[in-house]
């Protein structure tokens, strides 16, 4: 019921439509059981040879009672057909913008693609399961207590054997329920798993080309279907004995009726049931089995929804693990950074540190360089500055004051991080460089970009800055998209500015003169530049060499180059060629259309 | 999504998804529907055995004897318990085969869908997008269960009850049908309109799904850079304006379809005042009555037609509340069709790629494994004809575009000598990966020619082509599975011996042997549990295994750090050595040791040689080359 209440908050503007639809539904049900006592009164009235103006005056009602059935059905349609694709679009809106309240640890824990089939699969089945329920969720019960009224008022107390069998029928669909719950719970992370594989192959179509494995694929898919479909069958095959079931217990009431009844009419002579109240039952049996009908029905649709209704609860509930502060500092008054005693790991449960012991002072405008190997936490630590994790111990602090400290917004906003894992978004190239700052003139984007050195290959596009960049940045190149990345960071102005591996694809010419540019026109700024290449940080004011999540050394390069092994073989190891040729080092050139074109 | 556009629903979706279920399930499908009939049929039965039931009650109650009249009665209600039993089988039978058939059928659509899909021209995979396509997957086919499993059965149930009540009323009176007729006319046009209109916003619904979905896909990808850039409120703002449009034609398709049901519902009971009136008036005016009976219009007549009505609306009804499933599993049935209905990949080619071996200096065709390969054609003599497969490829004035309006590629002219490596070197859009794409036909090029083995590529089979060349993306794929499956990708027949060896090959067997479960660690997707050096590893081993004769490799630029790229750049040069291999490259390191570097600019080749003549020749290359080094 947790589930429920979760659910339920989401239906916010749409309450009214929500309220109207069932108040609506049980008038119209409610006229619609009339009917048939008006169109009863008027047979009898033409069997007993009545006159036109007897047929017009039942006539004239029942159109009446006709007119209004229909207006309270419409409005109930409308409201009900509001009230859960408005519930839908609630719960969409509210998932997504749990998102965006997601920190990065929230993020880790849910995969891209079960989100997705949350905010659609899901939540597609739950507004289905949901307009049933206030429409002919409603409408069932009242025929239903309506058919059993008139059962007993018609046919007196031989209507019991109605009640008689309702045991039967609900020990039945609650096992049949019972049974196939815990199989669609299986099957759905199968189907999760089924469209995964789609996704996949989608995503990585060019290496099916290349290696001729279309039919390999598809045997692949195939297996993977049928196995969904063996587990979806078998629940299938539970549920569909809810219809047998229904109409086994309709068959049950009309043998007892037709023999039982029989015998007490005649043994009784109709003393205790007469031919009236007789007929009645077995009239009123079938109304009763068409709203039982009704009624699985939306056992079904709500036992299908409800594995759906949890996954969404699942998100609803996932509370951030990083909120602002109750009084947050709203400036931040310059780029100095300190590290006092840090340590960091992912998670509590986690065993290892990522980071132990890290102390660190860096002055405002000072720019740093790190260098380290793969699973020296590189990346830990600089995602620790602008807070997208909390540390495990210890403080880390910008312009003096504890990150704990400051609003959330503000901090990122000063601090701007160009991730390693960057994504440019679909829409024209002034629209992602607007993410730094949505108020950005033109002329401010081409400062910004002639700083990142992306002025001249995007002044080189047929539609230059509208140029339309497509879902994941595949139309530009490695390189290009990079330095878009970084460009985008530079349009927030921000007091400290981190590169994670940012130039990578970019080449070394090109590199140094994006740092030529930082230090001439952002001296202020506070840099720190995580990098592979010695090249891109050997002009660094102090270079940090991390080892194991732990700092190794620091120094100049100068220092470095004299003291420090790793450094040293880094150095030599990248400057390899040019002791065997002569010439310099890493020459590179800049990889030129996205290799997936 | 050009496609949501015109997004009227074909007329003939619903035949061609009838048709494709009788094809699924040519025998089940036509005995459910035996059954299903049969239930129906059954269960009307009884009505008639109560009627007689009742009337013998009625003759007798007053007697007060049960032993007088309860052989007729029980031997009544005994077959009618027969007939119930039948019924009940019935039931159950025909409830058990729409499981099987709905789940099969969903599954056999999927399969189709994917295996249609495996054949689309990469061009589909450009112009769409991915989310676009999944939903296909997802929500499109999710609409047919309801509409396979719940609402056919039901509509042919309602059909057959609808036939019967009206033959019966034909037989009562023609001209009191003829009202229902008229009624009846008007309910279709009714559905026509209103169903019609909810199809419209049905089918919509189906496109702005598409769209949420490519929206969603593409923000959760990136919601680390949305956090970083505190893009949350944009990212939200953008996300309700595909939301309210989804909510606004979803609201509007089922605001239709939820009317239809009490419009639909009420028509029946506004026919039954008036026949009520034109029974009565037909009986004061004393018209003769017309009917398949011959029965002269009396209340005995007038009465049961009006019961039948009842019966008649209530089916409609029945019809009515399936409305829903009908249209949105239609709207989904019509976009699963517009997928499979995706021109595939064309191959006209018909030479193919056999295993041979050589004896007495002829080459003859063996299914042994043999190391050596060779094409074979059909000559002109009927006689298949040999060329023993050496890596010899030719780009012949080639000119290419993407879209038949911007050319990428302008007389494009390539040698590549058995054995050979080929470096593409050049800035932005010059054009060096469009130039690979093209060796393996993911694009057709507009004019020239290219040559494999002195063939041209146009005649080769796709397959045989794609086998002979093997391709190292600048972004590396892996699937899920093991590492082992996935270097087995390579060349699936592969024994694990020959995986490691390639493993080894690559330079990626130390660190693959220092993985919890060595080669059957299991990768998650695209195997983010490694590291990108790590990643790149695997993926030379599963060329390497594939062992083809040329090579297509794009270098990646992604950061590796300095170590693991010099493990790489080994398995690299490893894999090179002794074929014919096209580099495009992003290191102007890697190159230098080229048989030939073609400088591309614009898509022109405008330098070509070795490096040492390139620098002599002190042209673009040298300036590339030493650019770097001024800055120094």
């Amino acid at each position: 019921m947790n589930v429920v209440r979760t659910l339920s908050k989401s239906i916010r503007e749409f309450r009214i439509p929500a309220i109207k639809s069932p108040v609506f539904v049980v008038l119209e049900s409610l006229i619609e059981t009339i009917i048939p006592f008006v169109t009863a009164r008027l047979i009898n009235e033409i069997k007993a040879g009545c006159g036109m103006d007897t047929i017009t005056k039942y006539g004239l009602v029942l159109i009446a009672l006709a007119m209004l059935s229909l207006t309270f059905g419409v409005v109930a349609g409308n409201a009900s057909a509001t009230a859960a694709t408005g519930f839908s679009r609630n719960l969409r809106k509210d998932i997504f913008y749990k998102i965006q309240d997601f920190s990065f640890e929230n993020i880790d824990r849910f995969q891209t693609s079960s989100l997705v089939t949350r905010m659609t699969t899901d939540i597609q089945n739950v507004q289905m399961a949901f307009m049933m329920l206030i429409r002919i969720g409603f409408r069932a019960p009242v025929m239903l207590i309506f058919s059993f009224a008139t059962a007993f008022i018609m046919g007196g107390r031989m209507a019991w054997i109605f009640v008689a069998v309702i045991p039967i029928l609900g020990i039945g669909l609650f096992s049949v329920i019972r049974m196939v719950m815990p199989l669609f719970r299986a099957v759905f992370k199968k189907y999760d798993a089924l469209n995964d594989s789609v996704q996949e192959n989608v995503n990585g179509m060019r290496v099916v080309k290349s290696f001729v494995r279309e039919e390999y694929e598809k045997e692949k898919f195939n297996i993977a279907a049928t196995d969904v479909q063996k587990d979806f069958t078998r629940a299938e095959r539970i549920l569909a004995f809810n219809n047998p079931l229904m109409q086994f217990c309709l068959y049950v009431v009309m043998i007892f009726v037709l023999s039982f009844g029989s015998y007490t009419i005649i043994s009784t002579k109709g003393v205790a049931l007469d031919v009236g109240q007789y007929s009645a039952l077995l009239t009123y049996s079938f109304q009763i089995l068409m709203s039982l009908m009704m009624v699985s029905m939306i056992f079904v649709m709500v036992t299908l929804s409800a594995e759906s209704a949890e996954r969404i609860a699942e998100v609803l509930r996932e509370e951030s693990t990083l909120t602002n502060p109750p009084e947050p500092v709203m400036d931040v008054p310059d780029g100095s950074i300190d590290f006092e005693n840090v340590s960091f790991k992912y998670s509590k449960k986690a065993e290892r540190f990522v980071l132990s012991d890290i102390d660190l002072h860096i002055r405002s405008g000072e720019t740093i360089g790190i260098i380290g190997g793969t699973g020296s936490s590189k990346s830990s630590f600089i995602q620790l500055i602008p807070r997208l994790y909390d540390v495990t111990e210890g403080v880390v602090k910008v312009g003096n004051i504890d990150v704990k400290n400051y609003d959330l917004k503000t901090l990122r906003d000063q601090v701007a991080v160009v991730l390693q894992k960057n994504v440019l978004f679909s829409g024209t190239i002034k629209e992602n460089l607007r993410w730094g700052n949505p108020k950005a003139t033109d002329e401010e984007i081409i400062e910004a970009c002639r700083l990142a050195q992306a002025d001249e290959f995007v002044q080189r596009f047929p539609d230059k800055y509208d140029t339309f960049i497509t879902q994941g940045g595949t139309n530009v190149s490695g390189g290009q998209k990079q330095r878009l990345c970084i460009a985008r960071a530079l349009l927030k102005k921000p007091k400290v500015l981190i590169l994670d591996d940012s130039t990578s694809a970019v080449d070394t010419k090109t590199d140094a003169l994006i740092r030529k540019g930082f230090k001439e026109f952002i001296p202020e700024t506070t840099k720190i530049i995580i990098a592979q290449r010695v090249s891109s940080v050997e002009d660094a004011d102090r270079i940090l060499i991390l080892k194991g999540g732990k700092i190794q050394d620091i120094g100049t390069h100068e220092e470095l180059l004299s003291r420090n092994e790793t450094y040293q073989d880094l150095y030599k190891a990248q400057n390899k060629i040019t002791e065997e040729t002569g010439d310099v080092v890493s020459a590179s050139v800049e990889n030129t259309e996205g290799g997936e074109r | 999504m050009m496609d949501n556009n015109k997004s009227l629903m074909k007329k003939d979706t619903a035949k061609r998804l009838i048709k494709m279920l009788f094809s699924f399930y040519p025998k089940l499908l036509p005995f459910t529907i035996v059954c299903i009939l049969f239930n129906a049929v059954v269960s009307a039965i009884p009505a008639m055995f109560q009627q007689q039931v009742i009337a013998i009650i009625e003759e007798n109650w007053r007697t007060g004897d049960w032993s007088a009249v309860s052989g007729a009665i029980l031997s009544k209600v005994f077959i009618l318990a027969g007939l119930y039993c039948l019924s009940l089988i019935a039931a159950i039978v025909y409830n058990q085969c729409m499981a099987i058939i709905t789940q099969g059928s969903l599954k056999k659509m999927r399969v189709k869908m994917f295996d249609g899909m495996q054949n689309l021209p990469i061009r589909y995979f450009d112009q769409h997008e991915h989310g676009d396509i999944m939903s296909y997957y997802t929500n499109d086919v999710d609409t047919l269960r309801q509409l396979i499993s719940v609402a056919m059965p039901q509509l042919l149930v309602s059909a057959v009850g609808i036939t019967t009540i009206f033959c019966l009323m034909m037989y009562y009176s023609l001209w009191l049908t003829i009202i229902v007729v008229g009624g009846v006319f008007i309910m279709t046009k009714v559905v026509k309109k209103v169903g019609g209109g909810s199809g419209k916003y049905f089918m919509k619904q189906q496109g702005a799904l598409a769209k949420t979905e490519g929206f969603i896909e593409e923000m959760m990808n990136g919601q680390k850079v949305i956090k970083v850039f505190n893009h949350e409120t944009a990212a939200e703002a953008d996300f309700d304006k595909v939301n309210d449009e989804l909510f606004r034609v979803a609201e509007k398709a089922n605001k239709y379809a939820n009317t239809l049901m009490p419009i639909l519902g009420n028509i029946g009971n506004i026919l039954y005042v008036i026949l009520a009136f034109a029974g009565g008036a037909l009986l004061f005016l004393k018209v003769p009555n017309v009917s398949l009976s011959g029965l002269a219009l009396s209340i005995s007549i007038t009465v049961p037609f009006l019961n039948m009505e009842k019966q008649f609306a209530g089916q409609i009804g029945g019809i009515s509340q399936q409305i829903n499933a009908v249209v949105m599993g239609l709207a989904g049935a019509s976009r699963v069709f517009t997928i499979m209905d995706e021109m595939p990949e064309e191959d006209e080619g018909h030479v193919t790629l056999v295993k041979c071996r050589e004896a007495d200096g002829r080459i003859e065709e063996t299914t042994e494994r043999t190391e050596m390969w060779a094409w074979k054609w059909i000559g002109e003599d009927g006689k298949p004809q040999y060329k023993k497969l050496a890596g010899d490829v030719v780009l012949k004035d080639v000119d290419f575009s993407y879209d038949g309006k911007h050319t990428v590629l302008h007389g494009v002219n390539v040698f590549a000598r058995p054995g050979q490596k080929v470096a593409f070197v050049g800035a932005t859009g010059a054009g060096k990966t469009t130039i690979t794409n093209l060796i393996n036909r993911f694009y057709e090029i507009q004019d020239g020619t290219i040559t494999y083995d002195g063939i041209d590529i146009k005649d080769i089979k796709k397959a045989d082509l794609r086998h002979s060349l093997g391709i190292i993306l600048q972004d590396t794929v892996l699937f899920t599975g093991t590492v082992m499956e996935n270097i087995r990708y390579g060349k699936l027949d592969a024994s694990d011996e020959e995986c490691i060896a390639a493993a080894k090959l690559a330079g990626a067997d130390d660190f693959i042997e220092r993985l919890p479960e060595g080669y059957n660690t299991k990768l998650l997707a695209n195997g983010s549990n490694l590291s990108q050096g790590q990643r790149q590893l695997i993926s030379i081993a599963r060329a390497a295994v594939a062992d083809p004769p040329v090579m297509i490799m794009d270098e990646a630029t992604s950061s590796i750090d300095t170590h693991t790229e010099a493990i790489v750049q080994k398995g690299m040069d490893a894999l090179m050595a002794g074929r014919t291999v096209f580099v495009i490259a992003h290191r102007l390191s890697t190159v230098q040791n080229s048989d030939v570097i073609m400088v591309l600019d614009h898509g022109k080749i405008i330098e070509r040689g070795s490096h040492d003549e390139l620098i002599a020749a002190k042209g673009n290359y040298y300036q590339l080359y030493t650019g770097a080094f001024e800055l120094e």
